[in-house]
């Protein structure tokens, strides 16, 4: 089911369309991914929430062009995904910096690959190693830095890069929960300056309401699309806007949404 | 399924409000309990200092060579089967002095450096595709596995057969010994490049043969010239059985000669030679990973 969309600025950047994804192992096969349809606008920063399971990463995989669909189709600025392209930074749960390279060189990796020239690609990686806070570690390996500071890598990499969409799969999820809150104010602060089309997934609720203008809600295996709530809480947002009343009504809102998935986990 | 999580401050949380600390008097320096050297020793797992480090080492030594003297000097081993170390020694400086060691060692040395480069020169770059293409590791691998647990001197005098006595016969040996077990080791090693690594650089706009060139052979460096240390070993061994079974130099050869005339410190000299040359070209391949792959620590 789908609720309608209260705003319409802007048509939709990532479009996924009935998305199947069926896992064939031997003569049995499982269904992961049931007719999903989602659509993200420019500029929105969208998040999808689901029980473990619910096959949110793998749709955040197709939309890579990771992995590759048994139905349906996802089209982003216009093209069919057929294969990963720079198109669509991407962000990983687990700690994906090449460990040969230093932090700056992990960040001009992408534009490298594109023959950007030296003075320019300098630039850009100045510019987003001070947004993520790691000017000084610029000429640091990646085993000299703690989890939170190589997603902060990871995060900057993906959008020095400069993608029209932003995916992002738990990326704080194996953060212990202090260096995550803190990820998520740096993430909201560079959200504010760029505005990048972001596709979030997370399993966790306040996660994806503090950072969401949308969340999508799937329900466990196959995973399907639920509900398509809104968040109109105001930006520039911080995270003491958790303990606010709409807030917490919206989270109310959600594990209402969640609640008979989660009666059927356990 | 939980959803609840810990809330961590909001911003500007981290202590603001300093608590009244308790006028404690000052804690009396508490004795610093030293733990005993056995106490550290037995604790599993437990570091130990430099020192004890280089002394458990040179004790071994020590015994080692303790042991030998004793039953040399002390005549509890005719010398005809245990030469003392001090006739080892004075051997090696009569064989250098009149240069009849050196046509061996370099005999040996031609024979390693051959094979083994020959051998590795294939190896690496077979061995990266096999572990980046599965189509050539499905191709190749039931048969290099079979191949790989033929016993290397059962070949020995096929290899006689169709090479001869030669040079060739003996660098054979080694290709045959080292190469197959290189091209595992090298495609185990490139297989174990995290998939999320190769997927990131494609989401980073990487071609196929970026992939290949910028992430997976530098990933899987380390690993390589780790394989090629182990397996530079290995063709140590395999020299020595070469040259034992055919060959008219060379250190096997050398000691082949001495069992006949009876010379064992000879033998005890070949097999110094080639623990030392053997410990040379491993340091060189531990100093090549730390200078190249030192991020892999």
């Amino acid at each position: 089911m789908e609720t309608p969309m209260t705003q319409t600025s802007g048509a939709p950047l990532l479009e996924a369309r009935s998305v199947e994804l069926r896992y064939n192992s031997g003569n049995s096969s499982v269904l992961a991914l049931d007719r999903v349809s989602l659509e993200v606008r420019e500029k929105e920063f969208a998040v999808i929430v689901g029980p473990s399971g619910c096959g949110k990463s793998s749709l955040l995989y197709l939309a890579a062009g990771l992995l590759e669909s048994t139905g349906g189709e996802i089209i982003v600025g216009g093209d069919h995904v057929d294969g990963p392209g720079r198109d669509r930074g991407m962000v990983f749960q687990a700690y994906t910096l090449f460990p040969w390279l230093t932090v700056a060189e992990n960040i001009e990796f992408g534009l490298k690959r594109r023959r950007m020239p030296a003075a320019e690609r300098k630039e850009i990686v100045n510019y987003y190693l001070n947004e993520v806070g790691l000017a000084q570690f610029g000429g640091h390996y990646p085993k000299q830095l703690s989890g939170g500071m190589k997603q902060r890598v990871a995060i900057a990499r993906a959008l020095a890069n400069d993608p029209k969409v932003l995916l992002m799969d738990e990326p704080f999820g194996a953060l212990d929960s202090q260096t995550r809150a803190t990820m998520q104010k740096l993430l909201l602060r560079v959200w504010d300056h760029s505005h990048k089309t972001v596709l979030f997934v997370t399993h966790d609720i306040d996660e994806a309401i503090i950072l969401g203008d949308r969340v999508h809600v799937m329900t466990a295996r196959p995973g399907r699309m639920k509900a398509t709530v809104d968040i109109d809480i105001p930006r520039p947002r911080s995270l003491d806007m958790m303990l606010d009343p709409d807030f917490i009504a919206i989270k109310r809102q959600i594990l209402g949404l969640l609640h008979d998935e989660i009666d059927e986990d356990h | 399924m939980r959803f609840d999580k810990t809330f961590a401050p909001a911003d500007g949380g981290s202590g603001a409000t300093t608590l009244p600390r308790a006028a404690a008097a000052p804690t009396p320096p508490r004795p610093k309990r030293r733990r005993g050297f056995v106490d550290v020793a037995l604790t599993p797992r437990a570091a130990i200092s430099p020192r004890a480090t280089l002394i458990a080492g040179l004790v071994v030594w020590a015994i080692v060579l303790g042991i030998w003297s004793a039953l040399t000097y002390g005549g509890v081993m005719p010398d005809i089967f245990l030469p003392s170390p001090s006739a080892v020694i004075e051997r090696g400086i009569s064989m250098v002095s009149d240069g009849t060691i050196w046509p061996n060692m370099w005999s040996s040395i031609e024979v390693i450096l051959l094979g083994f480069a020959i051998s590795s020169v294939v190896a690496v770059p077979l061995g990266l595709l096999m572990g980046t293409f599965r189509i050539v590791q499905a191709a190749l691998e039931p048969m290099v596995n079979f191949i790989r647990y033929l016993p290397v001197t059962a070949f020995v005098p096929l290899f006689i057969l169709w090479i001869g006595l030669g040079l060739s016969q003996r660098v054979a040996i080694i290709i045959f010994g080292t190469f197959f077990q290189q091209l595992v080791m090298i495609m185990d090693g490139v297989r174990a490049v995290p998939d999320d690594m190769l997927n990131a650089s494609y989401t980073l706009g990487s071609s196929r043969r970026d992939v290949l060139t910028h992430v997976i052979l530098p990933a899987a460096k380390p690993g390589i010239i780790d394989t090629l240390r182990i397996t530079m070993g290995w063709a140590w061994t395999y020299l020595v059985v070469a040259e034992l079974v055919a060959a008219d130099s060379g250190l096997g050869y050398m000691s082949m000669q001495a069992m006949r005339g009876f010379q064992v410190d000879k033998i005890f000299l070949a097999i110094g030679i080639i623990g030392i040359l053997g410990l040379i070209t491993d340091s060189f391949f531990r100093l090549l990973r730390a200078k190249t792959a030192g991020w892999a620590a």
